[in-house]
């Protein structure tokens, strides 16, 4: 396992292990299908999921670490490595690129200053923002559409509005 | 003349003030078909259903009522009911609206369904990508507890019920009902294989599981309202109901809508009720139900078999925008309702390019269980792809073809069809865009 070392904090903090807790009275019947909601939690939390990250994981739900790495390698969604405060993902698939997702890409891509072609995350300079592309976000209707973050943001079909989505974020801390 | 809209599940979503909040939801009737449905028998509840002939929004169309029916009658270990929000099938985006929107509505459909197949436990599936969907359902989930909608000894009747939400990761397969299943395990979402593994036998924890889509559950909800023989007389027989149809693409207004099923055609849709193809252009061509359903050509015309007037079954020419949107007849056409969304191409969009979008998600999308859907979805990315570089090379048309029927029927999951489907059919409909590419690769 190769992810940089995230320290685990020595004491959790008590409202996330809380969090844990109820997660986990959740699924009474296998703690085992905890795994995602809690990789969610950590990742949520701390920014991605280390090795330290996988070890707990497992080690509160009984299970080995390979049952959690399996998932982070698997799940797109689950990354092992930092990406920026501000994560935007593009959507790539048909009824966006119809309606010029792959635009949108290149205009938000220059803007925040990274570099690549969408497949993979592509950070810009100063490590706050970062950008990928991913499949249908169920919002086709209103392509093209994106998200930072947890933030969704439909028709986003201009320089203008790619700039203003952008905006919002680059005064933030 | 198009049919007018006919909203049943839609009903309050655009209606201004309408909250997503449980008092608002109380207001308009809310939780009084749960009220109902606590003091019936669960088997009339079933019958209900069947009655109405429900078949399932989430892909395949397979009859509700009969898939409750399923649950073996001698068995002894608890049911599951597990509601299937990971809609993830490019082109659709229905369920998100009733998510976000009128989230007791599904609530409500899914405490019945559980009441109806002895479920005690429930989990919404709901793909990651929805972080304020799961939170809206959080927050709903715990307003109907708070009211005892759910809970222990609902209404009072001794029905115990708990429903959580359950967010997935990104992935497709997972939307996939016993890849979901696994997913739900805490595993890596590789779907199961069937036989053994039908979910309302051998589902989740191997016990039976009953899995619907959003829209199917609401549905329930209305079917009680109505007496299920009421609710069949709503569409056409054997596709009865409403449904929403969600429309991308190409067109002057996309957005979701709500009809009858089969009660306009794929003309009507384009023209009357999303204004035409946008831009001044033409329509070329329609896929009618997710991005797995077959393409469908304009200016071509499907024959299917009808009952006429005195009952025998006659030939029907129809051209691509009178076909009517039911299940049974798109199937007739070569293609699915699937998941009720249209995406729509215009005639200057090029194919190549839009299968090679389609073979990219799927490529990314299989879990890699099956060498032939593994291997085969990532040579028809590949293929493709180098056409569209204008790299393609003389055999290329024929490689693709033989790579996708390959791949159908000798996977696990249906996965297997669903990436086939677009290439085969796009190469059916427009092998000149094709050939032309492979040529121009090859003089290069
Ligand atoms: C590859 C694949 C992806 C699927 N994705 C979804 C999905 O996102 N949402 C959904 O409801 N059904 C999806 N399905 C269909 C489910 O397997 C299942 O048939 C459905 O949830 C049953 O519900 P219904 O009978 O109410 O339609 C998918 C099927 C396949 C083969
Ligand atoms: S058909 Fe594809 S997605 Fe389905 S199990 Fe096989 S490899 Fe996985
Ligand atoms: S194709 Fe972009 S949201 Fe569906």
């Amino acid at each position: 396992m190769s992810a940089e070392p995230t320290p685990i904090p020595a004491d959790l903090p008590a409202d996330f292990l809380a969090d844990v807790d109820r997660t986990v009275s959740h699924y009474p019947v296998s703690m085992r299908s905890a795994s995602l909601p809690l990789l969610h939690l950590w990742q949520e939390r701390f920014g991605y999921i280390s090795d330290p990250a996988v070890k707990w994981i497992a080690n509160r739900l009984g299970l080995q670490p390979i049952n959690v790495l399996e998932l982070v390698t698997f799940y797109p969604m689950f990354r092992r490595h930092a990406v920026g405060k501000f994560h935007i993902r593009v959507c790539r698939t048909l009824s966006c690129a119809l309606g010029g997702g792959y635009e949108l890409f290149e205009i938000l891509r220059e803007q925040i200053g990274a570099q690549g072609d969408g497949h993979g995350v592509a950070v810009s300079p100063d490590g706050r923002f970062s950008i990928e592309f991913v499949e249908c976000l169920a919002a086709c209707g209103t392509a093209p559409v994106m998200m930072v973050n947890d933030d969704f943001y439909e028709q986003v079909n201009s320089p203008t509005k790619a700039s203003e989505v952008l905006a919002h974020y680059k005064g933030k801390e | 003349m198009a049919a007018t809209e006919k909203r049943m599940i839609l009903r309050f979503v655009d209606e201004p003030g309408y909250t997503n909040d449980i008092e608002c939801y109380l207001r308009h009737g809310g939780y009084e078909q749960l009220r109902k449905a606590v003091g019936m028998q669960s088997a009339d509840i079933i019958n209900e259903v069947k009655a109405s002939g429900l078949r399932g929004r989430g892909g395949a169309g397979f009859g509700c009522g009969l898939k409750w029916s399923f649950i073996p009658p001698t068995n002894t270990k608890p049911v599951y009911l597990i509601c299937n929000a990971d809609e993830s099938e490019p082109g659709t985006f229905k369920d998100r609206q009733i998510i976000h929107r009128d989230p007791h509505q599904l609530i409500e459909g899914m405490t019945i369904a559980c009441f109806a197949n002895r479920a005690h436990l429930a989990y919404i599936y709901i793909r990651g990508e929805f972080p304020e969907g799961a939170r809206i359902l959080e927050r709903a989930l715990d307003e109907a507890r708070s009211k005892n909608f759910l809970g222990k000894n609902i209404l009072g009747t001794g029905f115990d019920c708990e429903i959580y939400v359950h967010r997935g990761a990104g992935a497709y397969i997972c939307g996939e009902e016993t890849g979901l299943i696994e997913s739900l395990e805490g595993k890596r979402p590789y779907p199961r294989i069937k036989p053994p593994y039908f979910p309302a036998v051998l589902g989740l924890y191997m016990s039976p599981t009953i899995v619907n889509n959003v829209e199917t559950l609401c549905h329930v909800k209305h079917i009680l309202s109505m007496g299920g023989a009421e609710y069949a007389k709503l569409g056409k027989p054997n596709n009865t109901g409403t449904r929403i149809i969600g429309v991308s693409g190409d067109v002057k207004n996309t957005g979701y809508y709500e009809f009858e099923v089969g009660a306009l055609t794929l003309g009507e849709l384009i023209y009357d009720v999303c204004g035409g193809i946008r831009n001044g252009n033409s329509l070329k061509a329609v896929i009618p139900g997710g991005s797995s359903s077959k393409i469908l050509k304009a200016g071509e015309v499907y024959r299917i078999k009808q009952k006429g007037p005195d009952g025998a079954m006659v030939d029907r020419d129809l051209r691509l925008e009178d076909i009517p949107m039911d299940f049974d007849t798109m199937a007739a056409v070569g293609s699915m309702a699937g998941s009720g969304g249209v995406i729509v191409m215009d005639h200057k969009r090029d194919m190549v390019d839009c299968l090679q979008n389609l073979n990219e998600f799927y490529a990314h999308e299989s879990c890699g269980q099956c060498t032939p859907c593994r291997e085969g979805s990532l040579w028809m990315k590949k293929i493709t792809t180098r056409l569209v570089h204008g790299e393609g090379r003389a055999g290329d048309v024929a490689t693709l073809k033989s790579v996708a029927d390959n791949i159908a029927g000798r996977t696990v999951c249906a996965f297997g069809e669903a990436c086939s489907w677009p290439t085969q059919s796009f190469l059916a409909k427009f092998k000149d865009e094709f050939e032309a590419k492979a040529k121009a690769g090859v003089a290069i």
